[in-house]
């Protein structure tokens, strides 16, 4: 069995690199991995899920209620992912969101935070304010590392083993950065 | 060798430079496009790469390669084996000396397609041998060692991976990549390169001399293979048969396909061992069809039976329901849960900033009433402002046009095609329609490259798959010379002017061509062009909603109020909507 690991967001938001991320820190510690994203017509600012199978040998694909964990880069998103997680399982997720163009557009009822919560019902949750703990660690755009420090206290995977593979993904530049957004991360994910 | 965590498509990639390929060729096409991407962006590539202007022109220049004896490799996705098809039926008679492979990527489900149509039936119609990946691992091994089969048969190899291998990840071994000494000679046969009726008739027998040592040639190479665990059996092909591995049970047996044609007497041996018989494949019955046809008296399940959709993509746990259907047993069962209703949908959208939006919102402003013919690119998310009522093919906008012109519909019609679209196969439209005086006007969107595949150069971008530069085509004197005497090039981000050409073009009869020019904005944002931010002013705000239904994602409503996101990339499209002018250029203090 792999521990599966369901990433989702926006298309710009970093799902990719995240995923990316997880990946090679598998490669890191020699553990099989499988993967799947969303490219072309989903990018573009839409939904987009990434899947990562931790210690997966066969198919990329997580089936709906069996992800070990969810992480996610937007609250809406994640209420629409929530029936991936199997029973027991974790959602980490940023307490901000965004609203889709379409619901100004078309006069949608814009949702709000304690409903996008009770879509996901009584499924365990992990609300991080990761807008703010990234602009802490030096810019917006490392939300998605926020996120991943958040969760790794419930990865199978060694810290350093992450730590390394952040070093290795994200442009020379921001690795310090990154780094940081790591640890404010961590340790907003495992004081709750 | 080396463990790398690579995308499916890096790692074909790989496996062309471990075959030491000599050209690489393609058009862009989800989920194909990056395999020439990560071989045209290589620091020490010594190599040939080239983005061609379509799926036909690529792969005639690939086989031409082939028959100077180099290794060569065209890349499209499923679609674009259509447009390259008539190459294709002929070369299988011709042949080819060095390895050729053609690789065509399906897209079950149509994650990003106009259809789901399967690779493997263009293969059987051309009889050529095709080779079927499960996993990222096998994907890199196929096309490394495709070549050489290639050259084994001398026939072209088409090489198809699906959306779930292309686009997913995995651990893979990479070998070294070798460099290739070959030189291209055109070695003059005209009985092989000339396919006249009286040389291609010995051409075609040849071929079909082929097929029986090929199949058996795909058993003896490990491609199709089989492990007899039961009197129970499945037969899987492709991503669906790591599906399988996950969930079947270790008593029931499995006989994977990874290369067509498939060897029947190998097949039915497999099926004869077995009492009961489950085809599970994604798209067509191509496997099925052949397990029908040799299974004696076993009984076979599959897309026939109903067990499998024809349609779609398939995944673990609906793999696990086919299997229960079909009588056999599963490792393991998958819960039954229900995606939250109520929420608002939230598709691909126009990038803020984006002049496809512009345009299309003044089309809508100026033709109320019209007929909108699209095409294949971003723009055709411009569904959501209400100017695409057509979508099918590349380049068919203005057949479509010019087609609906020609039956009479009194309507004004107003089709819309990218650059990189026009450039493939949008210009004989153009010129039929000016020649036969169609009534329509035609708006390329031109932002000067092939963005919705991520950003591939074409001739009109100005610098070429090697990155090398050169003149850029002008397609105002591609469309002169097709014959249109309108033709008028501006940017739609000065709304007025833009609005004006296209009402001139409203009261003119004939073919009339507007070209839409603009970068495409995140090519500007690459180039650290930086117009600041707009603001709404809520004070003068009325709450009208003009802005907000423009539909830029940088703009939302907050208590009934305009509000500009960081999402701004300060095109300035939306000062020249407001009527009471409440949106200004933000001044940061």
């Amino acid at each position: 069995m792999s521990f599966d690991v369901l990433i989702v967001g926006i298309g710009g938001q970093g799902t990719v690199l995240t995923s990316n991320i997880l990946g090679e820190a598998c490669v890191i510690e020699g553990i099989p991995v499988r993967g799947a994203e969303a490219h072309g017509m989903a990018q573009r600012g839409g939904s987009v899920e990434s899947q990562i199978r931790i210690g997966q040998e066969y198919g990329p694909l997580i089936a709906p209620g069996t992800a070990d964990i969810i992480i996610s880069l937007d609250l809406m998103e994640a209420a629409r992912a929530c029936h991936y997680l199997k029973e027991g399982g974790r959602i980490f997720t940023c307490r901000e969101y965004v609203t889709p163009t379409t619901v100004f557009m078309q006069d949608f009822p814009a949702p709000d935070e304690q409903m996008l919560l009770s879509l996901i019902g009584d499924r365990k949750v992990t609300e991080i304010d990761a807008k703010k703990l990234a602009e802490d660690a030096g810019s917006i755009l490392t939300l998605n590392t926020v996120m991943l420090g958040a969760a790794s206290g419930c990865l199978p995977l060694k810290e350093q083993s992450l730590r390394d593979a952040i070093s290795r993904t994200v442009p020379k530049k921001t690795i310090e950065m990154n780094l940081k957004a790591f640890d404010l991360g961590k340790t907003a994910g495992s004081v709750q | 060798m080396v463990v790398k965590y690579r995308f499916g498509n890096e790692a074909i990639a790989h496996g062309c430079l471990e075959a030491a390929v000599d050209t690489a060729f393609g058009y862009p096409g989800t989920p194909s496009s990056e395999i020439l991407d990560t071989l045209r962006a290589l620091p020490d590539r010594q190599f040939y790469v080239e983005w061609s202007v379509n799926e036909k022109v690529a792969f005639e220049q690939a086989l031409a390669s082939s028959w100077c004896g180099l290794r060569s490799m065209v890349t499209m996705k499923h679609v674009g084996l259509n447009v390259a098809s008539d190459p294709l039926m002929t070369s299988s008679y011709t042949g080819v000396n060095g390895g050729f492979i053609i690789v065509s990527a399906d897209d079950p489900f149509a994650h990003s397609s106009q259809n789901e149509q399967d690779s493997r039936i263009y293969a059987a119609f051309a009889r050529i041998p095709c080779l079927d990946p499960s996993s990222v691992q096998e994907a890199h091994d196929m096309v490394r060692d495709g070549f050489a089969l290639s050259e084994e048969f001398h026939l072209p190899v088409l090489f198809r991976p699906t959306t779930r291998i292309c686009h997913s990840k995995s651990d893979v071994n990479l070998g070294d990549v070798i460099v290739s000494d070959r030189k291209a000679s055109f070695e003059k046969d005209p009985r092989r390169y000339v396919t006249t009726p009286a040389h291609t008739r010995v051409l075609h027998k040849q071929l079909n001399e082929k097929q029986a040592a090929l199949k058996k040639r795909l058993v003896e190479l490990g491609y199709n293979r089989s492990e007899v665990r039961g009197k129970t059996g499945v037969i899987t092909s492709g991503v669906a048969a790591s599906y399988v591995r996950e969930v079947l049970a270790d008593s029931v047996s499995i006989a994977k396909i990874g290369a067509y044609p498939i060897d029947e007497k190998w097949l039915a041996n497999f099926i004869q061992g077995h009492d009961r018989i489950l085809v599970v494949e994604e798209l067509a019955p191509v496997i099925e069809e052949v397990a029908r046809q040799v299974a004696g008296g076993i009984p076979v399940f599959g897309k026939k039976s109903g067990h499998v959709p024809y349609e779609g993509e398939l995944s673990p746990e609906r793999v696990a329901q086919y299997v229960l259907a079909a009588g056999l047993l599963v490792k393991h069962e998958y819960p039954a849960v229900q995606q939250p209703a109520g929420l608002p949908v939230r598709p691909p959208i126009l990038c803020a900033g984006c002049m496809h939006r512009a345009a299309m919102y003044a089309i809508k402003k100026v033709f109320r009433d019209g007929i909108f013919p699209s095409d294949i690119g971003c723009y055709t998310l411009g569904i959501q402002l209400g100017v695409v009522d057509t979508t099918i093919c590349m380049g068919a906008s203005i057949t479509l046009a010019s087609g609906m012109a020609k039956a009479g519909e009194t309507h004004d019609i107003v089709c819309t095609i990218g650059d990189s679209t026009f450039l493939h196969t949008g210009i004989q439209g153009l010129i039929n329609a000016v020649y036969n005086d169609a009534n329509i006007t035609v708006v390329i969107l031109d932002n000067r490259i092939t963005a919705m595949t991520g950003h591939q150069p074409n001739p009109t971008t100005g610098i070429t798959a090697m990155g090398v530069e050169r003149p850029a085509v002008s397609l105002e004197m591609i469309c002169r010379s097709c014959g249109a005497s309108f033709v008028e090039t501006v940017s739609p981000s000065d709304l007025v002017q833009f609005t004006g050409v296209l009402k001139q073009a409203k009261a003119r009869s004939g073919v009339k061509v507007i070209i839409a020019k603009h970068p495409c904005v995140i090519t500007e944002r690459r180039a650290k062009i930086n117009r600041g931010q707009y603001m709404v002013d809520r004070d003068q705000c009325i709450g009208c909603k003009a802005c907000v239904k423009f539909g830029c994602p940088a703009i939302e409503l907050h208590s009934g109020l305009a509000q500009i996101t960081d999402l701004c990339s300060g095109c300035g499209v939306c000062i020249q909507i407001c009527p009471v002018s409440a949106i200004s250029r933000e001044v940061k203090e």
